[in-house]
């Protein structure tokens, strides 16, 4: 007890309990004192070492700043530069973690990057990093325009800042150079494709082994010219950005001409209007071909819906009721197939499937009779009309597909042997 | 009252549907027709104001974005079609179509159907940790570890010798072929059985509303 407040009690005696109570509130007052006066002691000490103080704000955070020992230290080295390989808009912004970043210490919880547009400017905040992190992409950057950057350490409430980047802009770039071995193999596999054209083109003959399937397409249609049916050909649920439908498409011109030759009717249901019209374009063509134009007719190449089962269920309607002699199905299936190909088989029609979707091709090899697997499907243009562009583009493919089992083997090989930066020259970016 | 309007709609339609396992019918038909003509409706509406709206008309009448009066323009030409006279003028955007993806798929196929491939396939042939596993510890998975990389190294190679058009299959290149179909064809066996599992399940979630929501048999 302070010496005045005894000499006070002795000069002024007053009852136990009033002494009491004097007492104590003389303690708590000079309690109180003393905290507000240690608390603002280390207030004007923080601000003069430049620590971030905006955490104060509140009574209840206040006990936190109590011990200096529970600030985060700042991240370190903050490096700025333009994203490489990019469209522009993109900058990226790496420093150095704070010391305080280990696993078994809650000191930093996260790192705030923040952003001006002069170096003396106001920062504000852009994104976070989670804690172990040492690496920030800020995409929202105007090419041309100079940044600076600061990122601070947070443990949620308090935090501690890094120095302030140098000046940086983001730009965009010609060229990605990650991809170099794209380039590489774009341009062999074409000049491959374009000389074997050429050759095609120069009379010399190109070799196709047998396809089965595609043998079979002819047949298919003079089993349903014999037997006075339609042919319908489906030619899958994608649209024409799919390069199994523009594949279907071909093959339909080929399947076309033979029905016009035979004058037997062709039922085209798209489930996608522009595959619809390309349709249409490619059997118009083909009738004309034939000599048959007037025996197109543009209403039997319709649209049904784009809906998945929505087709399915329109397809199928079509066939039990119209019974096709000869089912043909190219391009790109999903669920559906199943559903269509099992229809089909019921209706006894033959039928000559043809698909590059893995998934689906089981369903096909069980319930047709003639599938075409993967490849053979993009084969069948060139297969079926023996034309030198086609049969040229075919045999370049071939010779791209004897490079990559080269590479391959050869890289395996390497591999084992532990050489394994031939992984690094293959990256595609 | 509507949930339960609902349901029953739901239930007749489905059984519609079902009825097609028997033959072809009038509810059958019903069904079908409504499907297709609802789904139709649906997609347009759908394109309109998912495709057409945000990324043509608003961009281009809102914000003033001129370069999407190239699409603008090509669109206009894929109608012509419907005037006679003139929908030989539809061919122009079709054939942009066509060329346009065809251009950017080489480069997404050769990336990610090609090389990505090739690339991922690059790994040790012999992959000595499996081995001392399966020579410590022998039984089935140590065995199918240590033979894992060896089988997708030749699934491959021979996969893609079956698919060589240009040479026939005759000899030690026909061999590795043939082992290329039987490796195709196992492929296509497990997706058969997956897939079939996949399709089971579906089957049971319709059996599943018929009972449960629609008559209330299971709970």
């Amino acid at each position: 007890m302070p010496n005045n407040v005894k000499q006070f009690l002795i000069v002024y005696p007053i009852s136990p309990l009033c002494q009491a109570l004097v007492k104590n509130a003389i303690f708590i007052l000079t309690s109180r004192l003393m905290c507000i006066l240690l608390f603002d002691m280390l207030l004007i000490l923080m601000l003069m070492v430049g620590i971030n103080v905006e955490a104060f704000d509140t009574p209840n955070e206040s006990s936190k700043i109590l011990s200096s020992s529970e600030l985060p230290a700042p991240p370190t080295e903050v490096l700025v530069k333009d994203k490489p390989n990019d469209a522009g808009g993109s900058i990226i912004v790496t420093w150095g973690k704070s010391a305080d970043d280990v696993e078994e210490n809650e000191l930093v919880k996260e790192y705030r990057v923040f952003r001006s547009g002069a170096l003396d400017g106001e920062f504000e905040l852009i994104g976070t990093a989670n804690k172990g992190f040492e690496k920030f992409v800020d995409g929202t950057t105007i090419d041309g325009t100079q940044y600076y950057y600061m990122v601070k350490a947070s443990d949620g409430v308090v935090h501690s800042q890094s120095a302030v980047s140098e000046a940086v802009s983001s730009s965009a770039q010609w060229f990605h150079t990650g991809r170099i071995s794209m380039l590489v193999a774009t341009v062999i596999i074409c000049f491959l494709i374009l000389w074997f054209i050429g050759k095609a083109k120069k009379g010399e003959k190109l070799y196709i082994r047998p396809i089965a399937g595609l043998e079979a397409v002819d047949d298919a249609v003079g089993r349903a010219t014999e037997m006075g049916k339609p042919i319908m050909y489906i030619p899958g649920i994608a649209d024409m950005d799919d390069i199994q439908t523009i594949a279907s498409v071909i093959i339909l011109g080929r399947v076309a001409r033979k029905a016009a030759q035979y004058e037997t009717p062709l039922l085209v249901p798209c489930c996608r209007s522009i595959v619809m019209s390309a349709a249409q374009e490619t059997v118009k063509e083909a009738y004309i071909a034939a000599g048959r134009s007037d025996a197109y007719d543009a209403d039997k190449i319709r649209y049904l819906t784009d809906d998945q089962f929505g087709y399915a269920a329109g397809v199928d309607g079509m066939m039990l009721r119209v019974k096709p002699g000869a089912i043909f199905y190219m391009g790109c299936f999903y669920a559906e197939s199943l559903i269509l190909a099992e229809t089909g088989h019921s209706t006894g029609a033959i039928q000559i499937a043809g698909t590059a979707m893995p998934s689906q091709l089981p369903f096909f090899i069980t319930a047709c009779d003639y599938t075409l697997i993967g490849e053979e499907l993009f084969a069948a243009s060139a297969y079926l009309s023996r034309e030198p562009l086609l049969l040229g583009s075919l045999k370049g493919q071939d010779m791209g597909k004897a490079i990559l089992i080269a590479i391959l083997i050869g890289g395996v090989i390497l591999v084992s042997l532990g050489f394994t930066k031939i992984i690094a020259l293959l990256a595609t970016g | 009252m509507i949930e339960t309007l609902g349901i029953w709609m739901a239930a007749f339609l489905t059984l519609c549907i079902l009825s097609f396992l028997y033959k072809d019918n009038p509810f059958y038909k019903f069904a079908e027709h409504l499907f297709v003509g609802l789904s139709a409706a649906y997609w347009a509406v759908y394109y309109y104001f998912n495709i057409l709206l945000p990324n043509l008309i608003q961009p281009l009448f809102g914000h003033g974005q001129l370069l999407l009066i190239i699409p603008l323009v090509l669109g206009i030409m894929m109608i012509m079609r419907l005037f006679p006279k003139v929908g030989w003028v539809s061919r122009w955007p079709l054939a942009f179509i066509v060329g346009s993806y065809s251009g950017y798929n080489l480069i997404t196929y050769l990336q990610s159907k090609a090389l990505e491939q090739v690339r991922a396939t690059l790994v040790p042939f012999i992959q000595i940790e499996s081995w001392k596993n399966l020579f410590t510890n022998p039984g089935v998975m140590t065995f199918l570890n240590a033979i894992a990389v060896p089988v997708v190294v030749v699934g491959v190679t021979t996969g893609v010798i079956y698919f060589f058009f240009s040479k026939e299959h005759k000899g030690v290149f026909g061999g590795f072929a043939r082992i290329g179909v039987w490796f195709l064809m196992i492929a296509f066996g497990a997706s058969f059985g997956y897939t079939v599992m996949a399709r089971i399940s579906l089957l049971i979630g319709r059996v599943y509303f018929l009972l449960h929501d629609w008559l209330g048999l299971i709970q």
